[in-house]
């Protein structure tokens, strides 16, 4: 239970209903820019940026993460840090110009 | 959740007992200290059986080739033909006993028992924040524990392909790996489970009054702990389910293209990175580290405060040092792979970073010799095995120094130094620390003190065979005899001027056994025999020593509030030598 | 002593036990899945040949199984929204509305497996079909997770509304958060597996 209970809930429910539009409405271009066959890299810039503006919208609006608390926002940002590390650092391992094997 | 909730305080052990039975109250229970015993003893018995494998193989070093003696039946035709061990066979206990040791042993002892039973008396909760949830972390830890023993009765017994289960070896391993991979994930779904717990409990449930800063060193070590199972074990559990995958359903997640297997070409599409397991896997197992060597720090700061009668000192660069030790944990794992090929770049960058998160554990270890400084140390069974720690965590600690650079780590890498360093910090380090905290907590677990003469005893017997275990290691490490050699480097040219060495180790190990007779002994003839104990023997000041022995369902007879810090030993001007955090 | 703080929230950090617990949780949901993206990433960047998705994977019908999800999460966080206005029956609806949402995925998921079998496209064809089937799987299997929790909470779980409301209400924004993830998860496999 939070904050919530004294807004008025009819702005939270239309709130949430234009998010839902939103995650439509870039489905379908996600999808619709996929049939473009464009190269690879710009397909890939493309696609993950449409991913996370409805990944924004999820956490933030249906997850509140908008109005959070301080220590839920240093778990994720410590999380996304290892994620990040956990992601990249194994990338280097196999791109590293000094690589012997 | 809430049985108890109506009843007044006074009779909360009693009524509880009497309305839920043996099951509830025993074997299913829902409250923190039953789980806390139960993973004590479950863990305790997973080290010894631990232990005995190595006692077994340590046969096999120091006389390849001889039956076993007295036990050397029991393992079977398949294992050992006449007493005399396959190689098959060692090659499973060696990966066994890691396994065990471990994920079965050490780990459940220090978060699942130390961590459930005094995180919760130690900050002033009545329980853990869900106990439904506890339970079921504890039942998993059991059922993967089950899953691991079982595999050693399977046709081509258990897991062979070392605790690390490197691929492709482990993929096309016998089935005794997929046991092994069915029950890690129990084990991480329980560990997942039992950290989320913790953290929860301690920062949702402190007691009034009592600030982190006021938190005593043993919760943040736990809280710290908790933070690395929490983030680190997941990765595991991905690979664990990519190399099942590997093993069930024919992918290729960690099978390069064109392997061929005893000149068989394999089946696979191909096409996957052996390496990829190895990131993942040591993205844990470096975590890890820290994870059997933190709660053993919290537990040994504890214990010296209250031997030396006087505040820690620098708790806060512990906190700190302990923050950001946990953080680092989590980049350095290729510290373990400077022999896969891996480029100059990124080598550099991993050793950067290992010579940094020695700063952190030095730190911590400096604060605790320098809170000796002055003390007038009282020498206690717990405090002998807590002094012990120091010294033996300082050499398991600086002969990790070579390792962590690449140059000095292509020779030293996967020989018998290894297994010396780590072992000096696993073993007299954190086991010691573990017994000195068994010693400790005792008292208010079971209502009776251990006998200190057989404590004694224990102590010093383990302390110096011990020694005699893992010091010649460093001896036939810097030979450059491999770990990896079942009988022992008797083959091995590198190994011969150092051969003799091995019967020096088994003879230890043996007399390290012997040595735990007393303990085992003491452990069970206390629970009836022992010494009656007060609700607070040691003069402690933190908040688990508040109430009553043992506590009861709900644990405080009444809300305890904080007023100071968690070491105010020897305060001036204060009527006795001890402040506890909860009195006015 | 009674568990504080699994109705209120605690003043100094502002959370109640159950929100601060799943986000721990999720985070290491994060974690789980950072590892399987990572593999799949490192694989495709070593691989010699590495389809689109496009070329072999249903794409329409994963757009519909988008839509499907996405409504589902709607309708979790409008039962969530239909507790705060008191309205049961209207939770009701609306978690259930989740619940079948929910089937529906999995049975279109099923339809898409099924097809792929039929072909002869097992997660031993290649590498690519590896990684699919064990990403969708392993979503797919916290899909059946969300599935249960939320029958129990529209079923025998929903008494507590009657006798602890504060508590069910956060129970059930908390299954909430965790069905919102599997929703996030999703948003990015789909672009991932399916358009790239």
């Amino acid at each position: 239970m939070s904050d919530f209970h004294s807004i008025d809930s009819r702005t939270h429910v239309r709130k949430y209903l234009y998010v839902f539009y939103s995650l439509m409405v870039l489905t379908v271009v996600t999808v619709s820019v996929s049939y473009v066959h464009l190269p690879f890299i710009a397909a890939l810039i493309v696609a993950l940026i449409i991913a996370s503006i409805k990944a924004a919208l999820v956490a933030g609006y249906f997850m509140h993460l908008i109005s959070e608390r301080k220590m839920i926002y240093a778990l994720l940002v410590l999380t996304v840090v290892f994620f990040v590390a956990l992601m990249f650092l194994p990338m280097l391992h196999h791109s590293d110009p000094g690589m012997v094997g | 959740m809430e049985h108890v909730a109506t009843a007044p305080h006074t009779d909360h052990a009693h009524l509880h007992e009497e309305e839920l039975g043996f099951l509830r109250n025993y074997i299913f229970s829902v409250d923190h200290k039953v789980i806390g015993i139960q993973y004590g003893i479950t863990s305790l018995l997973f080290l010894l059986f631990g232990f005995s494998l190595m006692m077994v193989m340590r046969w096999q070093l120091a006389y390849p080739g001889q039956p076993i003696p007295y036990i050397g039946e029991w393992f079977g035709e398949m294992n050992a033909p006449g007493g005399i061990m396959l190689p098959e066979f060692y090659n499973q206990l060696g990966a066994m006993h890691g396994t065990i040791m471990v994920f079965l042993g050490v780990v459940p002892l220090a978060v699942g028992a130390f961590g459930n039973y005094l995180v919760p008396l130690m900050v002033g909760a009545p329980d853990m924040a869900f106990p439904k949830l506890n339970a079921t972390s504890y039942w998993s830890y059991f059922v993967g524990g089950v899953v691991m023993l079982a595999s050693f009765f399977i046709p081509g017994g258990a897991a062979n392909s070392g605790w690390t289960s490197y691929a492709p070896l482990s993929v096309i391993a016998t089935a005794g790996q997929t046991y092994w991979l069915i029950g890690m994930v129990f084990l991480i779904t329980s560990s997942l489970l039992g950290s989320m717990n913790i953290i929860v409990t301690i920062i949702q449930l402190r007691a009034k009054g009592l600030t982190f800063m006021r938190l005593p060193f043993f919760v943040w070590a736990q809280l710290v702990t908790s933070f690395l199972l929490l983030l680190a074990f997941p990765p595991l559990e991905a690979a664990g389910i990519l190399q099942l995958m590997d093993r069930l359903a024919g992918t290729s997640f960690f099978m390069p293209s064109g392997l061929i297997v005893s000149g068989v070409p394999m089946e696979n599409s191909g096409g996957g990175s052996v390496l990829l397991w190895q990131h993942l896997f040591w993205f844990l197992a470096h975590p890890e580290v820290y994870v059997l060597i933190l709660p053993a720090m919290g537990i040994v700061a504890e214990i010296i405060a209250n031997n030396t009668r006087k505040p820690l000192w620098g708790y806060r660069s512990l906190v700190y040092a302990t923050v950001f030790l946990g953080f680092m944990s989590f980049i350095v794992w290729a510290h373990h792979m400077f022999l896969t090929g891996m480029g100059t770049t990124i080598s550099t960058f991993f050793q950067t970073t290992t010579m940094i998160i020695s700063i952190p554990s030095v730190i911590i270890l400096t604060a605790l010799i320098i809170s000796l400084w002055g003390g007038s140390i009282r020498f206690s069974v717990p405090m002998l095995f807590a002094l012990a720690f120091l010294p033996m965590f300082g050499i398991g600690g600086l002969t990790g120094l070579p390792l962590g650079l690449a140059p000095t780590d292509i020779h030293l890498h996967d020989t018998y130094y290894v297994i010396g360093h780590f072992h000096y910090v696993v073993a007299p380090g954190t086991l010691f620390a573990l017994f000195a905290g068994i010693y400790f907590w005792y008292p208010k677990v079971v209502g009776r003190s251990m006998n200190s003469t057989l404590g004694k005893i224990h102590f010093w017997g383990s302390f110096v065979s011990i020694n005699f275990i893992f010091m010649p290691m460093f001896i036939q490490g810097l030979a450059g005899v491999s770990r990896r050699l079942y009988d022992g480097g008797a083959q091995y040219t590198h190994a011969q001027g150092v051969l003799y060495l091995n019967e020096v180790m088994s003879v230890a190990a043996w007399t390290l056994g012997l040595f735990q007779i007393p303990f085992i002994f003491n452990f069970f003839w206390s629970i009836w025999k022992g010494k009656k104990a007060a609700d607070n023997p040691w003069e402690s000041t933190t908040l688990e020593w508040q109430t009553p022995t043992p506590p009861g369902h709900g644990n405080f007879l009444k809300e305890p509030v904080v007023v100071r810090g968690p070491y105010e030993y020897s305060l001036p001007g204060a009527s006795k030598d001890f402040s506890p955090q909860s009195e006015s | 002593m009674q568990i504080p703080y699994n109705a209120v929230e605690r003043p100094d950090t502002g959370l109640y036990n159950a929100k601060l617990g799943i986000w721990l949780f999720l985070a290491s949901e994060v974690m789980l899945f950072g590892a399987l993206f990572s593999s799949l990433v490192l694989l495709r960047v070593n691989a010699t040949t590495w389809p689109h998705g496009w070329e072999i994977l249903n794409v329409p019908l994963a757009t519909v199984n988008t839509i499907v999800l996405i409504s589902s999460s709607v309708t979790m966080v409008m039962s969530w929204a239909s507790l705060l206005e008191k309205n049961f029956a209207k939770f009701r609806r609306y978690l259930g509305g989740t619940i079948l949402f929910a089937f529906v995925f999995l049975v279109i998921k099923a339809f898409e497996y099924g097809a792929k079998f039929e072909h002869g496209l097992l997660p031993s064809t290649s590498n690519f079909f590896a990684t699919y089937f064990t990403m969708t799987g392993l979503h797919g299997l916290h899909v059946i997770g969300g599935i249960i929790v939320n029958i129990y909470l529209w079923g025998p779980g929903s008494k507590m509304w009657t006798t602890d409301p504060a508590r069910f209400i956060n129970r059930i924004e908390v299954a909430g958060l965790y069905w919102h993830f599997v929703d996030l998860v999703w948003i990015f496999l789909f672009p991932i597996l399916y358009l790239l």
